[in-house]
């Protein structure tokens, strides 16, 4: 190979480390080749200094002839042309040339190195097979000049030796050979590496330790510590590389930021010098050697320095495949750049820096694009994009400064400010001079001329827009479009401007961003105004006005251009429409009265409450509401309306979300539902067939769910598609004067109609202009209604007692009829409920309002049949009230009448008392039938009454006298005096009855009783059944005589007579004066027959004996309930009595007394006991429960036959057969026992008491303590 | 120190935004508009990557010649920014963590207010002062 005898051709990527051949050039260039394919074949660990990571590196060397020159010399710090290997070739393989000349050689060669303090070097021995045999005879073993070589210039470091056998023949031998060497090589060049490097390492840390001192320079720094990287390049180490690069970077950037810091170095004067070339990064070259050499110099400014700097880190970057960050990496420093110039107050041509950014991006991208493809490119827009940014700003901001954008073209001034800028561009840099695209020749095209500037710019900003849509950024890409449409307005081509505007303007709505709104709205407005688009003009024109981030000032601009247009008189043009929501809001709406609810013709007031959102009051010709009317047709669909949903009743509050400064997003939950219940009934029976709820505003909720779009949001831009709807009604007011802020303004609502009225749109109309809120929101409706005419009858006082005159009272609503005079109530008489004349009757209307209106004087002529009470005139809707005396007749006795016909024909309804649940007192409903003057029909009404007493009779007997009492007992609320109480029989004119009442008059408390009594006395015979009636007088107490009413009670009495006497009579045990408990004693009954049978008596229950004597048969049963004596044996008992007065049977029980001291007698029940032939003749009556009872005890003694010997006795002469038949017989013959009424029966010992005494004299006292 | 303080609602809304004074506010507004961009961009790939161990500092979302914009989002993704100067060269990473910091602990006390509606633009006192001291400080 050719040595490089001159000064190696550094800087370009082939260069490899330097490894210097000495001795036999010849040697060597034979095995030059297979050398250096050889050795980068295998890598190497690189194990290195200061803790960093051991590497494999595959190591490549230049190989080049020793020359004493290429020894650095004392202080060159040149990395570069450092050889980092020495190598000595030879094949001496003969002792004496060795001697001669070999050795020699070798030795200077060792001296020169020695000089140059060089330790790294190797000699290699080269041996043939050849050799060998050539020279047979006077050869020394091999070995020995190995080891002549060893020992002559190896001092203990034989591994600087190294044989090399056969190198060209391709044997096994060889091929060891040449592994073990190339691995010594290796081993060698990384020991140099390490040690070189490192004490080059050291050299320039010392350096730059020596940085605060005077003289230190960066520039000098700067081309050390690059040497550094570049040998890292060399050894394809990029990451090392780029290393050294980023700690210059930030030493140079550290002495920038402490300049700001107003801490100078000397060194940084020269890169604050003016900026005078501004031709842009330049990365097309691995190594811009002007730049460098420039540094090298310290000439370079700080956008050489800068722009070098990066141009190698960008080399190194691509080297590392990492080209995003190289976009990255640019962004930050051409930001870095315009700050760091702008703190170290370079002086910079006004511009400069724009191209400079301009094409510093340009060229990153060209870079880029230069090695990726397409596809890597578009899935890496977001690491470019912010370049294409800001090369567009760049370019923007140059067009401005150099007039490209206004419309007149550039100024003189303008074009002189060009040429300078083009002056510091330079020329063009060779590399790119055969691009048509290069940032160089864009530029300058850009600048050239106004249309070449457009196309260039409008390039550029589509590219950054397509860039940032593509990824997402969608904000950043209408800023880029808003900056288009700011170009567009400069340009006077307002059209496009508007649109990009508008694209804007939604996002910042849809976000809530109220000063990027008002900002875009109001270029619109100049947009708009620009393109004679009247209506939205105004739109946007209102909107502003309204908009609180707007001064007063700019609001009343806007405000006033609306009122100007408004007062254009141009007739023929239509009027413009736009939506009320910006003019202002309607925040409340009230309904007098509240219930929105109102007859037909009354007076409803509607107040609605506006704010007005404009700066200054705006005079309004016509306010209107259009109104939606439905029919209200009673039980549609029999679906009912749910409650009204407002809390306040007749007032509306509509929700504030359309505020245009308000977060947009916080009514994005979308309007509350609104709910409402229905219920589905059926028609027939109006029964419930289905019951739910109902969601009235669908369409709005789920609209919104459904686009994300916020066209119906109330910041659009374009007005809402306003259709004036032909309302046939509207709500009117004219000339009205808005102030900002609040407003009140009421309507009177129309009300001819029944109905329901919604009201729909409302219209504010200023001139020329018209502002519509297409839909009041929630919905709001008035009711009108017609009544029909309603009569109610109800008590004044409840309850009303009947028997006693009492007060009801009449209400008439008069509804939509209108009394007229003579117009009259017919009310149809009653027997039952007459109703009192009275002297003064007044009736009282009242307005619907409750307030009195007028009174005057009833007149009520009774007839036989009918009461006509004469109306007063009385408007319609108005109430008529007054008040009648009614009397409620008690009805006295089971005797109904037949039934009756009314007048009008009807079946008159008898009042039939009954119990009523919520009083104790007897009700009696009362139907009354009027007669109405506007209908045929008659009206049906009722009223309850109540009885205010309670009465009860009882025949008490004493022997054979009878008396009769009767208990009142009054169960109303109210005291009453009782007068004339008298008792009469009907149909006995002999019987007597003989009152034993002391008193004429007696007050009857509340809720007490009164209990009179009479003697019966007669004369023959007494009757068995009397018809008596009760009757007395009653009034309220302190009244007047003539206020007693008639009360009268009747009822019958039967079996009056009393047919036996029963005595008692208990007889102490024989030689005992008293009964003693625990003894037995007598009991002696004696029933005694008092009359003679009467006539019905003998056919029922006698029987006539053989003897002719006609006996009946009692059943007698000694009963004690109260377990005070025990009876032993039998203690019931049949007896045959005869039928005839004074006949008497005895009948003796042994009791027994349980305890001792007066003790009542037994009880003593005597029963008609009737066989079973005269049971089948009496019907029995199938609500006696004393037959029940008969057959229970005739059922127990027929089980318990041993019991008593006289039923048995009687059981089996009546008994026809067996048991079974007997059995058989049961339930439909049987004998029955019937007891007596309360008459028949006297009992002479009933209560009587005996003395009995303790069994023995040990008084025992039992007491307890607790 | 910041020139510019937002807090974004998550339906990217401004409940709070404040720049210095002598600025163009309106500028700032648009600078922190279009940084959502950024941010959303950050959170989703964020929310791939680690799910629920979410960092809330977003770090440095753009730079632009003259600002520096942070960004930080809360777990309910509520967004802070915070708008630097670039001159201003002297705040670390870790000055801006903080200020997050102090701002997102400033921010939970106004969510902790009975009185404050969640939603509502932030009205506090309190926080108008943490922000004014963010802004006031010169570094």
């Amino acid at each position: 190979m050719e040595c490089q005898e001159e000064k190696p051709i550094i800087y370009t990527m082939e260069n490899k480390p330097i490894v210097t051949c000495a001795g036999d050039q010849g040697l060597f260039t034979s095995l030059y080749t297979s050398l250096a394919q050889q050795l980068p074949r295998e890598p190497m660990e690189w194990r290195r200094t200061y803790g960093r990571a051991p590497k494999m590196i595959h190591l490549e060397a230049n190989f080049v002839q020793f020359k004493e020159e290429l020894l650095p010399k004392e202080g060159n710090k040149a990395l570069l042309t450092f050889p980092f290997l020495h190598i000595y070739w030879t094949d001496c393989c003969d002792t004496e040339a060795y001697k001669s000349t070999v050795k020699e050689d070798m030795t200077r060669w060792q001296t020169s190195l020695r000089a140059h303090a060089s330790a790294d070097w190797v000699i290699i021995v080269v041996e043939t097979n050849d050799t060998k045999k050539k020279n047979k005879t006077n050869i020394l073993p091999r070995s020995s000049i190995v080891d002549k070589i060893r020992s002559d210039f190896c001092n203990k470091q034989n591994d600087r030796c190294v044989v090399l056998s056969d190198p060209l023949k391709d044997s096994s031998r060889s091929q060891e050979s040449w592994n073990s060497l190339l691995l010594k090589l290796r081993t060698l060049l990384l020991m140099s590496f390490t040690k070189n490097l490192g004490r080059f390492e050291d050299d320039m840390r010392t350096l730059r330790e020596k940085r605060t001192q005077p003289g230190w320079s960066f520039c000098e720094y700067f081309m050390v510590q690059e040497e550094l990287a570049f040998v890292f390049e060399m050894l394809q180490q990029f990451e090392d590389a780029l290393v050294q690069y980023d700690e210059l970077d930030a030493l140079f950037t550290q002495y920038v930021l402490n300049f700001g810091a107003g801490d100078t170095a000397n060194w940084l004067g020269s890169f604050c010098a003016p900026v005078r070339s501004w031709s842009g990064l330049l990365l097309r070259r691995p190594i811009d050697m002007e730049k460098r050499d420039g540094i090298q110099r310290g000439e370079a400014s700080l956008l050489d320095l800068r722009s070098y700097l990066f141009s190698r880190q960008c080399t190194l970057l691509i080297f590392l495949l990492r080209p995003w960050e190289v976009t990255q990496r640019a962004l930050e420093l051409l930001h870095n750049c315009v700050q760091e110039l702008r703190l170290l107050e370079v002086s910079v041509l006004e511009g400069a820096l724009d191209c400079w950014v301009f094409l510093s991006c340009l060229e990153v991208l060209h870079r880029i694009e230069g090695c990726c493809d397409q596809a890597q490119l578009a899935a890496n827009c977001s690491h470019t994009v912010g370049l294409w940014a800001y090369a567009t700003d760049k370019l923007k901001s140059l067009g401005e400064l150099c007039g490209l954008v206004s419309e007149k073209g550039p100024t003189s001034e303008d074009l002189n400010r060009t040429v300078d800028l083009l002056a510091g561009l330079g020329d063009e840099r060779p590399e790119t001079v055969s691009s048509l695209q290069s940032p160089y020749k864009k530029l300058k095209e850009a600048l050239s001329s106004v249309e070449a500037f457009e196309r260039h710019y409008l390039e550029l900003s589509h590219a950054a827009m397509e860039m940032y849509r593509a990824i997402g950024r969608l904000r950043s890409a209408r800023l880029v479009g808003k900056s288009l449409a700011e170009f567009y307005m400069r340009k006077g081509d307002p059209e496009r401007a508007e649109t990009f505007l508008q694209e804007a303007l939604k996002s910042y709505t849809s976000e809530g961003w109220s000063l990027p709104v008002t900002h875009t709205r109001k270029q619109i407005a100049e947009c708009q105004k620009l393109l004679d688009r009247t209506e939205d003009y105004l739109q946007t024109s209102a909107l502003l006005a309204g908009d609180v981030n707007l001064t007063t000032e700019e609001r009343k601009h806007f405000c006033q251009e609306i009122l100007t247009f408004a007062g254009k008189s141009e007739d023929q043009s239509p009027k413009v429409t736009l939506s009320m929501a910006v003019f202002s809001q309607l925040t409340r709406l009230q309904f007098r009265p509240a219930t929105a609810s109102v007859h037909s013709g009354a007076v409803l007031q509607a107040e609605l409450t506006l704010r007005c959102l404009m700066p200054v009051s705006v005079h309004i010709q016509q306010l209107a509401v259009s109104i939606h009317f439905d029919l209200e047709r009673a039980g549609t669909n029999g679906r009912s309306k749910g409650a009204p949903r407002q809390t306040n009743p007749g007032t509306v509050e509509f929700s504030q979300a359309n505020s245009s400064a308000g977060p947009e997003s916080a009514s994005a939950a979308g309007p509350p539902l609104e709910l409402d219940e229905i219920q589905d009934r059926s028609p027939s029976d109006n029964s419930l067939n289905s019951t739910g709820v109902v969601c009235k505003n669908t369409h709005l909720v789920m609209r919104h769910h459904d686009s994300s779009s916020p066209t119906d949001t109330p910041n659009c831009v374009s007005p809402p598609t306003v259709t004036v709807k032909d309302g046939g009604q509207m709500l009117k007011v004219q000339d009205v004067t808005l102030e900002p802020g609040n407003n009140s303004i009421t309507f009177t609502a129309p009300s001819g109609q029944p109905g329901t009225y919604t009201l729909r749109q409302l219209y504010a109309t200023v001139g020329q202009v018209q502002f519509v809120l297409p839909h009041i929101y929630p919905s709001v409706q008035y009711e009108v209604y017609s009544q029909e005419p309603q009569l109610t009858v109800e008590p004044l006082s409840e309850p009303l007692l009947a028997g006693l005159p009492q007060m009801v009272k009449f209400t008439l609503l008069t509804g939509h009829y209108a009394v007229k005079k003579g117009d009259a109530l017919q009310l149809s008489n009653t027997d039952t409920m007459p109703i009192l004349p009275s002297a003064s009757c007044t009736a009282r209307i009242t307005s619907p309002a409750a307030e009195l209106v007028s009174e005057s004087a009833l007149s009520i002529q009774s007839s036989e049949k009918v009461t006509s009470i004469s109306l007063p005139a009385t408007p319609p809707y108005h109430t008529l009230e007054f008040h009648l005396e009614v009397l409620c007749i008690i009805p006295h006795g089971p005797d109904r009448l037949a039934n009756e016909r009314l007048t009008n024909g009807e079946v008159r309804h008898r009042p039939r008392s009954y119990s009523h649940p919520d009083t104790p007192m007897t009700a009696i409903d009362q139907r009354m039938s009027i007669d109405c003057p506007w209908s045929i029909y008659s009206t049906l009404l009722a009223l309850t009454f109540y009885i205010p007493f309670k009465t009860k009779h009882s025949l008490l007997s004493a022997g054979n006298r009878k008396y009769i009492q009767v208990c009142v007992q009054n169960m109303s609320d109210v005291n009453f005096m009782l007068a004339e109480v008298k008792l009469t029989e009907k149909q006995h004119e002999s019987l007597e009855l003989q009152s034993l009442n002391t008193k004429t008059q007696q007050l009857l408390c509340s809720k007490h009783s009164v209990f009179c009594l009479w003697e019966v006395s007669w004369k023959d015979d007494l009757p068995s059944c009397l018809q008596c009636v009760f009757s007395a007088n009653f009034s309220p107490p302190k009244q007047d005589v003539s206020a007693f009413k008639p009360f009268h009670y009747q009822f019958q009495l039967e079996r009056v007579t009393t047919l036996y006497s029963v005595r008692a009579e208990i007889l102490p045990p024989t030689g005992e004066q008293h009964c003693r408990s625990g003894f037995l004693c007598g009991l002696e009954v004696c029933i005694t027959r008092l009359t003679e049978p009467a006539e019905g008596e003998v056919a029922e229950d006698s029987k006539i004996d053989t003897d002719g004597l006609r006996t009946t048969k009692l059943m007698y049963e000694v009963a004690d309930s109260s377990s005070n004596w025990a009876v032993c044996g039998k203690s019931s008992g049949m007896v045959l009595m005869p039928m005839a007065a004074d006949a008497t049977h005895k009948v003796q029980i042994e009791v027994m007394p349980l305890f001792a001291g007066h003790l009542p007698f037994p009880k003593i029940k005597v029963l008609k006991y009737l066989p079973h032939t005269a049971a089948l003749a009496i019907q029995p009556d199938p609500d006696s429960c004393v037959e029940n009872d008969s057959l229970s005890l005739l059922d127990k003694v027929l089980d318990d036959q041993g019991d008593t010997a006289s039923i048995r006795s009687r059981g089996s002469v009546h008994s026809v057969g067996s048991g079974d038949q007997q059995q058989q017989q049961r339930g439909v013959a049987m004998p029955r026992l019937e007891p007596f009424t309360a008459g028949q029966v006297f009992n002479q010992s009933y209560t009587q008491q005996v003395l009995v005494l303790p069994a023995t004299d040990d008084h025992i006292m039992e007491v307890n303590a607790t | 120190m910041a020139v510019c303080i937002a807090v974004i609602a998550k339906e990217n809304y401004p409940l709070y935004i404040r720049s210095l004074p002598t600025q163009n506010e309106l500028k700032f507004h648009y600078t922190v508009h279009t940084s959502l961009d950024v941010v959303e961009e950050k959170i989703s790939a964020a929310g791939k990557s680690l799910g629920d161990q979410r960092e809330l500092y977003l770090g440095l979302l753009y730079p632009t010649e003259d600002y520096k914009v942070y960004g930080y989002v809360t777990n309910s993704k509520v967004k802070f920014v915070i708008v630097v100067d670039s001159s201003n060269t002297s705040l670390r990473d870790n000055e801006i963590r903080s200020m997050f910091r102090k701002l997102h602990n400033s921010f939970t006390d106004v969510m902790c207010n009975p009185f404050h509606n969640p939603g509502d633009t932030i009205q506090s006192k309190a926080f108008d002062g943490i922000v004014s001291g963010m802004m006031v400080q010169t570094g």
